[in-house]
Protein backbone atom coordinates (compact mmCIF):
# COMPACT_ATOMS: atom_id res chain seq x y z
CA UNK A 1 0.00 0.00 0.00
CA UNK A 2 2.78 2.45 0.78
CA UNK A 3 4.85 1.59 -2.49
CA UNK A 4 1.39 2.34 -4.53
CA UNK A 5 0.82 5.77 -2.61
CA UNK A 6 4.44 6.83 -3.15
CA UNK A 7 3.85 5.64 -6.83
CA UNK A 8 1.19 7.65 -6.66
CA UNK A 9 3.11 10.62 -5.98
CA UNK A 10 5.77 10.61 -7.46
CA UNK A 11 4.17 9.56 -10.36
CA UNK A 12 3.33 13.52 -11.80
CA UNK A 13 7.21 14.90 -11.35
CA UNK A 14 8.71 11.70 -13.10
CA UNK A 15 5.64 10.42 -15.87
CA UNK A 16 2.72 12.12 -16.30
CA UNK A 17 0.93 8.29 -18.70
CA UNK A 18 1.95 6.57 -15.88
CA UNK A 19 -0.12 8.51 -13.69
CA UNK A 20 -3.11 8.12 -15.43
CA UNK A 21 -2.34 4.38 -15.76
CA UNK A 22 -2.21 4.27 -11.73
CA UNK A 23 -5.16 6.22 -10.78
CA UNK A 24 -7.29 4.34 -13.08
CA UNK A 25 -6.23 1.47 -11.09
CA UNK A 26 -6.34 2.69 -7.75
CA UNK A 27 -9.53 3.84 -8.39
CA UNK A 28 -10.67 0.28 -9.77
CA UNK A 29 -10.92 -1.27 -6.79
CA UNK A 30 -11.71 -4.99 -7.97
CA UNK A 31 -11.90 -7.52 -5.15
CA UNK A 32 -9.01 -10.02 -5.88
CA UNK A 33 -8.32 -12.71 -3.68
CA UNK A 34 -5.08 -11.59 -3.60
CA UNK A 35 -6.68 -8.62 -1.45
CA UNK A 36 -3.92 -5.97 -3.41
CA UNK A 37 -1.26 -7.50 -1.85
CA UNK A 38 2.40 -6.62 -3.69
CA UNK A 39 2.96 -9.07 -6.39
CA UNK A 40 6.07 -9.12 -4.55
CA UNK A 41 5.15 -10.41 -1.75
CA UNK A 42 3.02 -13.13 -0.30
CA UNK A 43 -0.86 -12.32 0.47
CA UNK A 44 -2.65 -13.70 3.85
CA UNK A 45 -4.31 -16.54 2.78
CA UNK A 46 -8.02 -15.72 4.07
CA UNK A 47 -9.50 -18.18 5.74
CA UNK A 48 -11.46 -21.37 4.26
CA UNK A 49 -15.58 -21.53 4.32
CA UNK A 50 -17.15 -23.46 6.27
CA UNK A 51 -19.81 -25.88 3.78
CA UNK A 52 -23.34 -25.27 5.09
CA UNK A 53 -24.40 -28.01 6.79
CA UNK A 54 -28.41 -27.64 8.04
CA UNK A 55 -30.04 -30.33 5.70
CA UNK A 56 -32.55 -27.32 5.00
CA UNK A 57 -33.43 -27.43 1.54
CA UNK A 58 -32.40 -23.98 0.31
CA UNK A 59 -34.94 -21.78 -2.54
CA UNK A 60 -34.69 -22.35 -6.43
CA UNK A 61 -33.36 -18.78 -7.94
CA UNK A 62 -35.39 -19.92 -10.73
CA UNK A 63 -37.22 -23.02 -11.51
CA UNK A 64 -35.35 -25.55 -13.38
CA UNK A 65 -32.05 -24.33 -11.45
CA UNK A 66 -30.71 -27.89 -10.11
CA UNK A 67 -31.51 -27.37 -6.24
CA UNK A 68 -28.54 -27.07 -4.30
CA UNK A 69 -27.17 -29.41 -1.74
CA UNK A 70 -28.04 -28.21 2.00
CA UNK A 71 -25.03 -30.91 3.57
CA UNK A 72 -21.39 -31.79 3.54
CA UNK A 73 -19.82 -34.08 0.37
CA UNK A 74 -16.31 -34.23 1.86
CA UNK A 75 -14.99 -37.03 -0.15
CA UNK A 76 -17.88 -39.03 -1.88
CA UNK A 77 -17.05 -41.11 -4.21
CA UNK A 78 -18.46 -40.72 -7.74
CA UNK A 79 -16.95 -42.66 -10.18
CA UNK A 80 -17.70 -45.54 -12.23
CA UNK A 81 -17.23 -47.92 -10.01
CA UNK A 82 -19.63 -46.26 -7.07
CA UNK A 83 -21.83 -42.99 -6.53
CA UNK A 84 -21.77 -41.92 -3.09
CA UNK A 85 -25.11 -39.61 -3.13
CA UNK A 86 -27.05 -41.96 -5.27
CA UNK A 87 -26.66 -44.46 -2.48
CA UNK A 88 -29.44 -42.14 -0.72
CA UNK A 89 -31.22 -40.18 -3.89
CA UNK A 90 -31.60 -43.20 -6.06
CA UNK A 91 -35.20 -44.54 -6.75
CA UNK A 92 -34.60 -47.23 -4.61
CA UNK A 93 -32.87 -46.34 -1.57
CA UNK A 94 -35.04 -42.90 -0.57
CA UNK A 95 -37.39 -45.31 1.39
CA UNK A 96 -34.44 -46.19 4.05
CA UNK A 97 -32.66 -42.60 3.82
CA UNK A 98 -36.08 -40.51 3.36
CA UNK A 99 -33.67 -38.15 0.94
CA UNK A 100 -35.50 -36.73 -1.77
CA UNK A 101 -35.13 -38.91 -4.84
CA UNK A 102 -33.45 -37.63 -8.01
CA UNK A 103 -35.70 -35.96 -10.40
CA UNK A 104 -37.27 -38.54 -13.42
CA UNK A 105 -35.23 -36.20 -15.70
CA UNK A 106 -32.09 -38.06 -14.59
CA UNK A 107 -33.36 -41.01 -16.05
CA UNK A 108 -33.90 -39.20 -19.64
CA UNK A 109 -31.64 -39.72 -22.22
CA UNK A 110 -31.23 -36.48 -24.33
CA UNK A 111 -34.10 -37.63 -26.75
CA UNK A 112 -36.31 -37.13 -23.50
CA UNK A 113 -37.19 -41.03 -23.48
CA UNK A 114 -37.47 -42.14 -19.99
CA UNK A 115 -34.67 -44.84 -19.30
CA UNK A 116 -35.00 -47.39 -16.64
CA UNK A 117 -31.74 -46.69 -15.01
CA UNK A 118 -29.71 -42.65 -14.17
CA UNK A 119 -28.54 -41.86 -17.83
CA UNK A 120 -24.78 -41.90 -17.98
CA UNK A 121 -24.91 -37.83 -18.75
CA UNK A 122 -26.69 -36.97 -15.29
CA UNK A 123 -24.52 -39.17 -13.37
CA UNK A 124 -22.15 -37.02 -12.38
CA UNK A 125 -24.16 -34.94 -9.31
CA UNK A 126 -21.64 -32.11 -9.06
CA UNK A 127 -21.48 -31.15 -12.79
CA UNK A 128 -24.65 -29.55 -11.62
CA UNK A 129 -25.62 -29.69 -8.00
CA UNK A 130 -23.14 -27.81 -5.58
CA UNK A 131 -22.98 -27.38 -1.66
CA UNK A 132 -23.46 -23.47 0.02
CA UNK A 133 -20.37 -21.92 1.80
CA UNK A 134 -20.75 -19.44 4.87
CA UNK A 135 -18.18 -17.61 2.55
CA UNK A 136 -18.79 -13.37 2.30
CA UNK A 137 -19.75 -12.88 -1.48
CA UNK A 138 -16.32 -11.16 -3.53
CA UNK A 139 -19.31 -8.86 -5.22
CA UNK A 140 -22.50 -7.34 -4.71
CA UNK A 141 -25.50 -10.20 -5.99
CA UNK A 142 -27.97 -8.39 -8.32
CA UNK A 143 -30.09 -11.27 -9.08
CA UNK A 144 -33.50 -10.37 -8.90
CA UNK A 145 -36.09 -13.23 -8.29
CA UNK A 146 -38.37 -13.66 -11.08
CA UNK A 147 -41.45 -13.28 -8.86
CA UNK A 148 -40.56 -9.86 -8.31
CA UNK A 149 -40.05 -9.21 -11.99
CA UNK A 150 -43.51 -10.03 -12.39
CA UNK A 151 -44.98 -8.26 -10.06
CA UNK A 152 -42.85 -5.11 -11.35
CA UNK A 153 -44.27 -5.64 -14.52
CA UNK A 154 -48.16 -5.85 -13.01
CA UNK A 155 -47.98 -2.83 -11.32
CA UNK A 156 -46.12 -0.78 -14.28
CA UNK A 157 -49.02 -2.25 -16.64
CA UNK A 158 -51.88 -1.81 -13.88
CA UNK A 159 -50.17 1.56 -13.67
CA UNK A 160 -50.63 2.37 -17.45
CA UNK A 161 -54.07 1.60 -17.77
CA UNK B 1 11.90 -92.02 13.02
CA UNK B 2 10.05 -94.18 16.14
CA UNK B 3 13.31 -94.77 17.76
CA UNK B 4 14.24 -91.25 17.37
CA UNK B 5 11.08 -89.91 19.10
CA UNK B 6 11.98 -92.47 21.82
CA UNK B 7 15.14 -91.88 22.49
CA UNK B 8 13.89 -87.89 22.53
CA UNK B 9 11.09 -88.57 25.30
CA UNK B 10 13.92 -90.66 27.24
CA UNK B 11 16.21 -87.82 26.94
CA UNK B 12 13.35 -85.30 27.88
CA UNK B 13 12.13 -87.75 30.84
CA UNK B 14 15.52 -88.29 32.56
CA UNK B 15 16.18 -86.17 35.57
CA UNK B 16 19.26 -83.91 35.00
CA UNK B 17 22.77 -85.07 35.92
CA UNK B 18 24.78 -81.85 35.53
CA UNK B 19 22.40 -78.69 36.11
CA UNK B 20 21.46 -77.67 39.53
CA UNK B 21 17.53 -77.26 39.80
CA UNK B 22 18.05 -73.30 40.35
CA UNK B 23 19.87 -73.30 37.11
CA UNK B 24 17.31 -74.88 35.35
CA UNK B 25 14.33 -72.78 37.35
CA UNK B 26 15.93 -69.18 36.70
CA UNK B 27 17.08 -70.57 33.33
CA UNK B 28 13.23 -71.14 31.81
CA UNK B 29 11.95 -67.71 33.94
CA UNK B 30 14.48 -65.73 31.93
CA UNK B 31 14.66 -67.81 28.67
CA UNK B 32 10.60 -67.26 29.08
CA UNK B 33 10.34 -63.59 29.48
CA UNK B 34 13.04 -62.74 26.36
CA UNK B 35 11.17 -65.74 23.85
CA UNK B 36 7.76 -64.34 25.17
CA UNK B 37 8.75 -60.70 25.04
CA UNK B 38 10.55 -61.35 21.69
CA UNK B 39 7.67 -62.82 20.30
CA UNK B 40 5.27 -59.72 21.46
CA UNK B 41 8.06 -57.75 19.51
CA UNK B 42 7.63 -59.29 16.58
CA UNK B 43 3.88 -59.37 16.45
CA UNK B 44 3.86 -55.79 17.92
CA UNK B 45 6.47 -54.65 14.74
CA UNK B 46 4.02 -56.17 12.36
CA UNK B 47 0.90 -54.16 13.94
CA UNK B 48 2.36 -51.16 12.70
CA UNK B 49 1.55 -48.83 9.93
CA UNK B 50 5.37 -48.73 8.70
CA UNK B 51 5.02 -52.45 8.32
CA UNK B 52 2.15 -52.46 6.39
CA UNK B 53 3.47 -49.59 4.34
CA UNK B 54 6.42 -51.12 3.91
CA UNK B 55 5.02 -53.50 0.72
CA UNK B 56 4.27 -51.34 -2.17
CA UNK B 57 0.88 -53.41 -2.57
CA UNK B 58 -0.37 -51.76 0.43
CA UNK B 59 1.66 -48.27 -0.22
CA UNK B 60 0.80 -47.07 -3.44
CA UNK B 61 -2.95 -48.69 -3.33
CA UNK B 62 -5.08 -49.24 -0.23
CA UNK B 63 -2.29 -46.27 1.40
CA UNK B 64 -2.41 -43.30 -0.68
CA UNK B 65 -6.59 -43.60 -0.57
CA UNK B 66 -6.64 -43.49 3.28
CA UNK B 67 -4.57 -40.22 2.99
CA UNK B 68 -7.03 -37.87 2.06
CA UNK B 69 -9.80 -39.46 4.62
CA UNK B 70 -11.07 -38.36 7.85
CA UNK B 71 -9.27 -41.07 9.51
CA UNK B 72 -6.33 -40.25 8.69
CA UNK B 73 -6.11 -36.77 8.75
CA UNK B 74 -9.08 -34.46 10.56
CA UNK B 75 -9.19 -31.05 12.84
CA UNK B 76 -8.53 -33.28 16.21
CA UNK B 77 -5.04 -35.21 14.94
CA UNK B 78 -6.49 -38.79 16.11
CA UNK B 79 -5.41 -41.32 13.54
CA UNK B 80 -6.60 -44.40 12.80
CA UNK B 81 -4.11 -46.27 10.91
CA UNK B 82 -4.01 -49.88 9.20
CA UNK B 83 -4.03 -52.35 12.25
CA UNK B 84 -6.56 -49.81 14.11
CA UNK B 85 -9.38 -51.01 11.52
CA UNK B 86 -7.91 -53.94 10.29
CA UNK B 87 -6.50 -56.31 13.44
CA UNK B 88 -8.03 -57.29 16.31
CA UNK B 89 -7.22 -55.40 19.55
CA UNK B 90 -7.94 -58.42 21.67
CA UNK B 91 -5.35 -60.56 21.93
CA UNK B 92 -6.87 -64.16 21.24
CA UNK B 93 -8.65 -62.27 18.32
CA UNK B 94 -5.85 -61.04 17.55
CA UNK B 95 -3.57 -64.23 16.98
CA UNK B 96 -6.58 -65.60 14.73
CA UNK B 97 -6.27 -62.83 12.66
CA UNK B 98 -2.23 -62.97 12.30
CA UNK B 99 -2.58 -66.84 11.66
CA UNK B 100 -5.15 -65.94 8.62
CA UNK B 101 -2.91 -63.17 7.31
CA UNK B 102 -0.45 -66.12 6.04
CA UNK B 103 -2.18 -66.60 3.21
CA UNK B 104 -1.46 -62.54 2.76
CA UNK B 105 2.20 -63.43 2.63
CA UNK B 106 1.35 -66.59 0.54
CA UNK B 107 -0.15 -63.43 -1.92
CA UNK B 108 2.91 -61.36 -1.15
CA UNK B 109 5.50 -64.30 -2.45
CA UNK B 110 3.55 -64.82 -5.71
CA UNK B 111 2.53 -61.77 -6.45
CA UNK B 112 -1.51 -61.81 -6.58
CA UNK B 113 -1.76 -58.46 -6.25
CA UNK B 114 1.53 -57.11 -7.46
CA UNK B 115 0.39 -54.91 -10.01
CA UNK B 116 -1.93 -52.10 -10.42
CA UNK B 117 -4.49 -53.61 -12.37
CA UNK B 118 -3.68 -57.20 -10.22
CA UNK B 119 -5.05 -55.13 -7.18
CA UNK B 120 -8.05 -53.55 -9.45
CA UNK B 121 -8.90 -56.79 -10.39
CA UNK B 122 -9.24 -58.30 -7.02
CA UNK B 123 -10.61 -55.15 -5.10
CA UNK B 124 -14.19 -56.48 -5.14
CA UNK B 125 -12.94 -59.88 -3.29
CA UNK B 126 -10.72 -58.40 -1.18
CA UNK B 127 -12.76 -55.32 0.26
CA UNK B 128 -16.08 -58.02 0.57
CA UNK B 129 -13.49 -59.90 3.01
CA UNK B 130 -13.27 -56.89 5.21
CA UNK B 131 -16.86 -56.07 5.03
CA UNK B 132 -17.90 -59.71 5.83
CA UNK B 133 -15.70 -59.83 8.54
CA UNK B 134 -17.07 -56.77 10.28
CA UNK B 135 -20.58 -57.55 9.91
CA UNK B 136 -19.88 -61.01 11.71
CA UNK B 137 -18.12 -59.38 14.44
CA UNK B 138 -20.44 -56.35 14.89
CA UNK B 139 -17.73 -53.72 13.65
CA UNK B 140 -15.49 -54.38 16.35
CA UNK B 141 -13.01 -52.55 14.89
CA UNK B 142 -14.79 -49.24 14.62
CA UNK B 143 -16.25 -49.89 18.02
CA UNK B 144 -12.72 -49.64 19.43
CA UNK B 145 -12.98 -46.02 19.19
CA UNK B 146 -16.78 -45.23 18.31
CA UNK B 147 -19.66 -46.14 20.94
CA UNK B 148 -23.05 -46.25 21.10
CA UNK B 149 -22.88 -44.95 24.72
CA UNK B 150 -20.54 -41.82 23.94
CA UNK B 151 -22.42 -40.91 20.76
CA UNK B 152 -23.65 -37.75 21.30
CA UNK B 153 -26.68 -37.71 18.41
CA UNK B 154 -27.61 -34.23 19.18
CA UNK B 155 -24.13 -33.23 18.06
CA UNK B 156 -24.50 -34.59 14.92
CA UNK B 157 -26.16 -33.19 11.65
CA UNK B 158 -29.80 -34.14 11.79
CA UNK B 159 -29.32 -36.38 8.52
CA UNK B 160 -26.81 -38.40 10.60
CA UNK B 161 -28.90 -38.16 13.75
CA UNK B 162 -31.95 -39.64 12.41
CA UNK B 163 -29.99 -42.23 10.54
CA UNK B 164 -27.73 -43.56 13.77
CA UNK B 165 -31.39 -43.80 15.76
CA UNK B 166 -32.98 -45.34 13.49
CA UNK B 167 -30.47 -48.14 12.31
CA UNK B 168 -27.59 -47.79 14.85
CA UNK B 169 -29.43 -47.86 18.08
CA UNK B 170 -31.75 -50.35 16.77
CA UNK B 171 -29.10 -52.60 16.13
CA UNK B 172 -30.80 -53.29 12.41
CA UNK B 173 -27.64 -51.88 10.74
CA UNK B 174 -23.60 -52.12 11.97
CA UNK B 175 -21.72 -49.32 11.56
CA UNK B 176 -19.87 -51.38 8.27
CA UNK B 177 -23.25 -51.46 6.38
CA UNK B 178 -23.62 -47.96 5.65
CA UNK B 179 -20.19 -46.63 5.96
CA UNK B 180 -18.76 -48.89 3.53
CA UNK B 181 -15.48 -47.16 1.36
CA UNK B 182 -15.08 -44.31 4.71
CA UNK B 183 -11.01 -45.00 4.40
CA UNK B 184 -10.30 -46.49 1.38
CA UNK B 185 -12.07 -46.13 -2.42
CA UNK B 186 -14.61 -48.97 -2.81
CA UNK B 187 -15.01 -51.08 -6.13
CA UNK B 188 -17.78 -51.78 -8.86
CA UNK B 189 -20.68 -52.18 -6.10
CA UNK B 190 -22.78 -52.90 -9.03
CA UNK B 191 -20.81 -56.15 -9.16
CA UNK B 192 -21.00 -56.35 -5.41
CA UNK B 193 -24.75 -55.95 -5.29
CA UNK B 194 -25.22 -58.19 -8.33
CA UNK B 195 -23.96 -61.52 -6.99
CA UNK B 196 -27.52 -62.92 -6.69
CA UNK B 197 -27.79 -62.49 -10.12
CA UNK B 198 -25.92 -65.68 -10.73
CA UNK B 199 -29.12 -67.59 -9.18
CA UNK B 200 -31.31 -66.50 -11.88
CA UNK B 201 -32.30 -69.39 -14.85
CA UNK B 202 -30.33 -69.08 -17.83
CA UNK B 203 -32.54 -68.95 -21.08
CA UNK B 204 -33.38 -72.13 -22.22
CA UNK B 205 -31.41 -73.75 -25.73
CA UNK B 206 -32.85 -72.03 -28.83
CA UNK B 207 -34.47 -69.57 -26.68
CA UNK B 208 -33.60 -65.29 -27.25
CA UNK B 209 -33.73 -63.00 -24.67
CA UNK B 210 -37.03 -61.68 -25.10
CA UNK B 211 -38.22 -65.35 -24.54
CA UNK B 212 -36.38 -65.68 -22.09
CA UNK B 213 -37.28 -62.13 -20.13
CA UNK B 214 -40.85 -62.78 -20.31
CA UNK B 215 -40.53 -66.38 -18.56
CA UNK B 216 -38.96 -64.55 -15.92
CA UNK B 217 -41.46 -62.57 -15.63
CA UNK B 218 -44.16 -65.04 -15.29
CA UNK B 219 -45.62 -64.15 -18.75
CA UNK B 220 -47.19 -66.21 -21.16
CA UNK B 221 -44.54 -66.93 -24.38
CA UNK B 222 -47.04 -65.74 -26.83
Amino acid sequence: MKHLRLAILAAPILLAPVFVASSAIAQNQVATLRNTAPLDQEGEATQIPGIVNTDIRQVRNYPDQPPLIPHKTDNYQVDLNSNKCLSCHSRTAVEISQAPMISVTHFMNREGQTLGAVSPRRYFCNQCHVVQTNARPLVENEFVDIDRVIDYVNTQQSGAD
Amino acid sequence: MLGFLKRLWWIIRRPSAYFSLGFLTMGGFVMGIIFWGGFNTALEVTNTEAFCTSCHEMRDNVFEELKPTIHYSNRSGVRASCPDCHVPHQWSNKIARKMQASKEVWGKIFGTINTREKFLEHRLELAQHEWARLEANDSLECRNCHSDESMDITRQSKRAADAHERFLFTGEKTCISCHKGIAHQLPDMAAADGEDHAGLLAPQHGEGLLASTRSYLRLSSD
